[in-house]
């Protein structure tokens, strides 16, 4: 599909061509990225990326801070799924000091972590649908967004940068609340979602808009590096989940959607059958969900009750060392990913055995996509590439980090 | 008395109904945003948000009036008045209901009934892309000159298309002027029942002349940032704001008198007889009548906008000659075949 070709009419040397500064502060990129496009007329000949608005040195800040207080940075990579980076550190450093998790919290991590998922997808397709013009979608379905965050208000106190559970499990069980609010998003969410689905899906203005936008063949994909929907919407079904599960995926019996070309309706079409399966295996966790404790027997890095603190000298000395960081990790080099609600997001983490980590690396799935976003767009009409960018859910905070 | 006044009176009076219901579509349009998007909407103002039109007039006012240094003075004030001015002239031809008599004095309740009423109409309409061309290129920035540029094109694409499907409704009812259009509806069916074809084409056209969804490509608050009016602020974005909802108005009534019997309605002569109702009561049960009718085509511009998407530049201009264009064209053929067939030429 070469558009350009479709419009011209002059010849090379007496083309004019216009620059437009997409960016940094344009409604449409959802963050601030700057893209300086080269255009002739409504098409991109050329564009130009840049990157580090909001570079936050979160990887030279982790070389500073104790392990324990590195979770609040992970909040703010992918803010629209911030469970799922919390989670991920916690097993990266689990890993490195091979603690193991009780059962309990391995299923309360999986329910939480497909929460965000479902939060994550819900930003995502209901963004597409507000950049090719249907509102409607984007702020009646945006609710379920609101119900996911008021469950995690519940069981950790915070919505949106969540910092949530602790190295070695969860800080607390599931309150009553947190359950009674669980089962009803369980039972609202399928109708909510079906009727965003039967109001966009099949439209065909929207279909017309998004099929063949920014597509991407799946060599091009693997070759730069994709995962996540966006590699599965090309047709590769990789999914960290599967293939290296963690925190007992593979108790749960799901399917991993795959789209064919690679295109923006292709990966609008995976996010809503991922948020199917999430439900499906948010549903399981909770029918099989076992008794037993929530936390590990990790008691440096569990803050131990006050009450305890006051009458116990043991907890009173790890009370001390949770709160000033003189908590001892082993010697050691591991990486651990996790399947984000963008794409693999690994933590490559090197200890020298001191408080805080000798080196911390995330591997950040939308720093990956947006060095293929110029070659996704080049050639496509402006409006395809606000809709390829917000297909790829490019999250300026964490590509930038 | 003098019937330049009484001209002069009707002018004021529809020119304040046009306003008023323009200023209320603003609120419509945000209370069925609302409801559609299982919202609030509006609420604060007044009860029920009623007195947010005001709110807001007053607000535009207030507001620091911003011209860019780089921009042509005189095109970048004219932009938003060229927009106003076609928006408001439009509604001088429309036949708003039927004649009433207050003593030996036959009031029409139409401002001037042109012989080439709908030529007037049209022409007036094309002119209403100027103010937005003259206010995207002054502005002197590349997003409003985008939104400029295809607002300029798409007008100009569908206006042909628009055209086409009034030349069928003229062809049937043989006459330019918009009140004989509607007097013969009287007698008759609506022409929808004649020109099932022309009216969908010619309601398509007019959401594209409207630039409301799915054609709000030169607005398109998502690439666009507003598009030809991202340099706009103040009572001149309110100008530019508010043209739009009277053309909305505007356009409702043309396809209500165009295409659904203007004023009339179905047995309004039986049930006049039936209640003994005078001329002039009945003149006033078919003004409601058009503002139900008007009213409803509004809700049906705003139904549409919040449920749609929006096209894709490209495909906007082949729906535009692509499809629409032909269409309008074999409609033409057929209705000439028809009339021939049923001996009416």
């Amino acid at each position: 599909m070469n558009k350009q070709e479709e419009f011209n009419t002059t010849s090379e040397s007496e083309k004019v061509y216009n620059i437009l500064n997409l960016g940094p502060t344009h409604p449409a990129t959802h963050g601030i990225f700057q893209n300086i496009l080269k255009m002739d007329g409504e098409i991109i000949v050329e564009a130009d990326p840049t990157i580090g608005y909001i570079h936050r040195a979160f990887e030279k800040l982790a070389e500073h801070r104790p392990y324990n207080q590195i979770t609040p940075i992970t909040d703010r990579l992918n803010y629209c799924s911030s469970p799922i980076n919390n989670m991920g550190w916690h097993m990266t450093v689990e890993k490195l000091i091979g603690c193991e998790v009780p059962k309990r919290a391995q299923y309360m991590r999986v329910i939480i972590m497909e929460l965000s998922r479902i939060a994550d997808h819900v930003i995502c397709t209901t963004i597409i649908g507000q950049d090719t013009g249907a509102t409607t979608g984007f702020l009646y379905f945006f609710q379920m967004r609101e119900k996911v965050y008021e469950i995690f208000e519940e069981i950790c106190g915070a919505r949106l940068t969540t910092n949530i559970g602790r190295i070695g499990g969860m800080e607390r069980d599931f309150s009553p609340v947190a359950w009674e609010k669980l089962n009803k998003f369980m039972k609202e969410f399928p109708e909510f979602l079906s009727e965003f689905q039967k109001l966009i899906e099949r439209n065909r203005i929207f279909m017309d808009r998004t099929i063949d936008c920014g597509p991407i063949s799946a060599e091009r994909a693997l070759e730069y590096g994709f995962t996540g929907p966006n590699l599965r919407a090309a047709g590769v079904d990789y999914d960290v989940r599967v293939a290296m599960p963690y925190s007992s995926y593979e108790d749960f019996d799901f399917k991993i959607p795959v789209g064919q070309n690679g295109d923006t309706y292709d990966r609008f079409m995976v996010r809503i059958q991922e948020m199917w399966e999430s439900i499906s295996i948010i549903r399981q966790a909770i029918d099989k969900m076992p008794e037993g404790p929530i936390h590990a027997d990790v008691p440096e890095f569990f803050l131990p009750d006050k009450e305890e603190v006051y009458s116990k000298m043991e907890a009173l000395i790890y009370h001390f060392k949770i709160v000033m960081g003189e908590t001892a990790i082993p010697k050691g080099e591991v990486y651990h990913s996790v399947e984000g609600g963008n794409g693999e997001l690994g933590f490559y983490l090197v200890s020298d055995g001191g408080r805080t980590p000798y080196r911390l690396h995330f591997r950040r799935p939308c720093f990956i996509y947006y060095q293929a976003y110029p070659e996704m767009i080049t050639n496509g009409l402006l409006s395809d590439a606000i809709l390829t960018m917000s297909s790829l859910n490019v999250i300026a905070g964490e590509l930038d980090a | 008395m003098d019937p330049l006044i009484i001209k002069a009176i009707i002018v004021l009076i529809v020119f304040a109904i046009t306003l008023l219901i323009a200023t209320y579509s603003t609120y419509a349009e945000r209370k069925v945003a609302a409801i559609m998007q299982d919202r609030v909407g509006p609420d604060r103002a007044g009860p029920m948000g009623l007195l947010q039109p005001l709110a807001d007039a007053v607000k535009m006012f207030m507001k620091e009036e911003i011209i860019p240094s780089v921009s042509n003075k005189w095109l970048f004030i004219l932009g938003p008045c060229i927009a106003m001015l076609t928006a408001t002239m439009t509604g001088v031809v429309i036949p708003w209901g039927g004649p009433i008599t207050i003593g030996e004095t036959t009031f029409d309740l139409q401002i001037t009934d042109l012989n080439i009423g709908i030529l007037y109409l049209f022409g007036v309409v094309s002119l209403g892309v100027y103010g937005i061309m003259i206010g995207g290129w002054a502005s002197n920035n590349k997003f409003s000159l985008l939104g400029a540029i295809r607002a300029s094109s798409q007008m100009i694409s569908y206006e042909i298309a628009m055209g086409f499907a009034i030349i069928a409704l003229v062809m049937t009812t043989g006459t330019l002027s918009l009140k004989e259009i509607v007097l013969q509806q009287d007698a008759g069916f609506a022409n929808v029942v004649y020109q099932p074809v022309g009216f969908v084409i010619f309601i398509i056209c007019a959401f594209a002349e409207t630039n409301r969804a799915p054609f709000d490509l030169p607005e398109c608050e998502t690439e666009l940032i507003g598009g030809y009016h991202t340099e706009y602020s103040s009572m001149k974005l309110g100008f530019y704001l508010f043209a739009e909802y009277i053309n909305m108005f505007i356009s409702s009534a043309v396809i209500a008198s165009f295409y659904f019997g203007g004023y009339n309605f179905p047995f309004q002569h039986e049930l006049a007889n039936a209640l003994g109702m005078s001329a002039n009561a009945l003149s006033i049960l078919q003004v409601v009548m058009f503002f139900g009718k008007i009213i409803f085509f509004i809700f049906l511009f705003m139904w549409v906008r919040w449920t749609i998407p929006r096209f894709r530049y490209d495909q906007l201009m082949n729906l535009g000659w692509k499809v629409l264009l032909p269409l309008s064209l074999a409609n033409i053929f057929v209705t000439g075949i028809v009339m021939w067939a049923m001996g009416k030429l």
